[in-house]
């Protein structure tokens, strides 16, 4: 496989489709990335809100029938594996994108795939929340929204950003293997050209162009963290 | 006025049933510090708790100056609680916002403007001696300073009532002293009525008026400091109050007889008892155990005394400790406890 990787013609060849083709789908990958991730926060957020603050109608009166709903269909989701359940959602995708081909298209998927996962994520970040400072909250008066609001969202706020950038290199992963079924990106480029054709250069490169974008993402998301974190402050 | 009317609270664990507590009934004037004393699993954690109803009884009731607080619906009681604020063992503050934002965060709950918020928040926190660290977060606080903080927090809405919950008992000596003189100032300057639960004997002998004494879930007893210090009555009350003298059992030498001489106030620190006795009647007595602490400037606790010389030196001792004012004489027949 490696015996001709760096032959003149073949670099020459790689170099080319990395500047002509590449820089689009390093933005591909981002958007998609960003935009999934943006929409799975959107809907896992308030689900691991309502798994904390509903647990024993600690803060939020939620009926036992409806958590025990929410856990089944996150697991539900997170044990189907993701290329098998971008199929299973084709019809939910071509309804909302009209198509399930492209860029686009591979958003819905995506997020379908992701947001069960973030509210997991979420469920876990509250749960690290003293609960004698929700107690606290309420002997001063707080009601169930300002409990959320106020207190739990703010104060896991270190931990929320860790797990957001958790959740955007999964979501960068998935949005890598939709290049089989349609999706664009980095991920079509390697398969298209590592796979396909055998020009294993050329998925190398997408590869590098991967792992630097995780890099990003979970260098940027630990810095945020660490310096949102009050708790970290040391003595003056 | 605060009035807790035959209140029962019933946990369900795995292993059955606990009653934490038990009937239990007191009732509580403005603007006394009242302490609530016991040891752990004594039920009083679970009883001031239920003043605020963070804790829902399983039956009874609690009056607020005759309301029925269990009887308020959820939003009346968010604004019943801004009258009756709490302090804590571990603070609770909010890690993630600086000083003045928690002591801002009840005003915030209750609906203040911002400008004012941080007007009285300012003032709290000069009030608790802290107003170089409007803008230090919690972590970058001493124990200390972290209830100094929550102090401010629990008096933003101006409550009437100030409940502390074991609020010095993850504190030093030293800064457990400079806490309580804190809540005495804010009590003797604000007036609030202020409720203090500890286990630790010294906090309410310095900051309180009243005390009762919970064990078991029940009030054992339950009076002004001075009367149920001086003369516990119940079990656990002169466990409290006589922590070494009461339980340890001492054994007596062959020929000696033990009496108990209990000091209700006497100014008995102040003169060399023992020793008075031994020049005055030539009584050798030892001393066995003794537990004393004084109370403003009089002498609490009790003493086990061994006396050599058979029924006549005995008769003499007790005699002459019994014509001193505030202490009083009984023998110890054979085990103490």
């Amino acid at each position: 496989m490696f015996h001709d990787l760096f032959a003149a013609e073949t670099v020459q060849n790689a170099l080319n489709i990395l500047k002509t083709q590449f820089p689009l789908a390093i933005w591909e990958t981002v958007y998609v990335t960003l935009l999934s991730t943006l929409f799975a926060i959107v809907i896992g957020l308030p689900i691991g809100v309502v798994l904390v603050a509903g647990e024993n109608g600690r803060i939020l009166k939620v009926p036992k029938a409806v958590l025990h709903l929410l856990n089944v269909v996150i697991n539900l989701l997170r044990s189907v594996p993701f290329l098998i359940l971008m199929i299973m959602v084709f019809p939910i995708t071509r309804l909302i994108v009209g198509t399930v081909v492209g860029t686009p298209a591979s958003v819905v998927p995506l997020v379908i795939a992701a947001f069960p996962f973030v509210a997991r994520l979420v469920e876990g970040s509250l749960r690290e929340v003293n609960p004698n400072v929700i107690e606290a909250a309420q002997s001063l008066g707080a009601s169930p929204f300002q409990i959320i609001v106020k207190v739990m969202i703010p104060e896991s706020v270190p931990s929320l950003i860790l797990n957001t950038a958790i959740a955007l290199t999964t979501i960068l992963g998935y949005s890598a293997m939709s290049g089989i079924l349609g999706g664009g990106g980095l991920g079509k480029i390697a398969i298209n050209y590592g796979y396909y054709r055998y020009q294993y250069l050329v998925m190398l490169f997408a590869v590098i162009c991967l792992i630097i974008l995780v890099q990003i993402f979970q260098s940027v998301g630990t810095f945020l963290a660490t310096r949102s974190d009050k708790r970290l402050k040391g003595r003056k | 006025m605060i009035e807790i009317q035959n209140l029962t609270k019933t946990f369900s664990t795995s292993d059955g049933n606990v009653e934490a507590l038990k009937n239990v009934s007191l009732s509580i004037a403005d603007g006394e510090i009242y302490g609530i004393i016991g040891m752990s699993g004594a039920g009083k954690s679970t009883l001031v708790r239920s003043i605020n109803l963070l804790e829902r009884p399983t039956s009874g009731k609690i009056l607020i100056d005759g309301r029925d607080i269990g009887s308020l619906r959820e939003a009346e009681l968010r604004e019943e609680r801004r009258n009756i604020t709490m302090i804590f063992q571990d603070f609770n503050l909010l890690m993630q916002r600086n000083c003045l934002k928690n002591v801002c965060f009840p005003l915030e709950l209750a609906g203040v403007k911002k400008s004012e918020a941080v007007k009285r928040a300012t003032e709290l926190l000069g009030l608790v001696g802290l107003s170089d660290k409007l803008k230090s977060y919690p972590a970058q606080l001493s124990g200390g300073q972290k209830q100094r903080v929550a102090i401010a927090r629990a008096l933003a809405t101006q409550p009437k009532i100030l409940l502390c919950d074991e609020a010095t008992s993850a504190l030093d000596p030293q800064t457990t002293q400079s806490i309580l003189s804190l809540i005495r100032d804010i009590h003797d300057r604000l007036g609030i009525t202020v409720i203090v639960i500890t286990h630790q004997m010294s906090v309410v002998e310095q900051i309180c008026t009243r005390v009762a004494i919970m064990d078991g879930g029940v009030v054992a007893e339950e009076g002004t400091v001075s009367e149920v210090f001086s003369a516990p009555k119940s079990h656990a009350a002169k466990r409290l109050v006589y922590p070494e003298g009461y339980e340890q059992s001492v054994a007596a030498e062959e020929g000696e007889r033990i009496i108990r001489v209990v000091f209700n106030g006497a100014n008995a620190t102040k003169t060399p008892l023992i020793a008075k006795m031994a020049m005055e009647e030539q009584i050798a007595a030892s001393i066995l155990a003794a537990s004393t602490r004084s109370i403003g400037d009089k002498a609490y606790g009790n003493m086990l005394l061994g006396i050599c010389g058979g029924e006549e030196q005995l008769g003499r001792a007790v005699r002459y400790l019994r014509a001193i004012p505030d202490i009083d004489v009984e023998e110890v027949i054979s085990d103490v406890s």
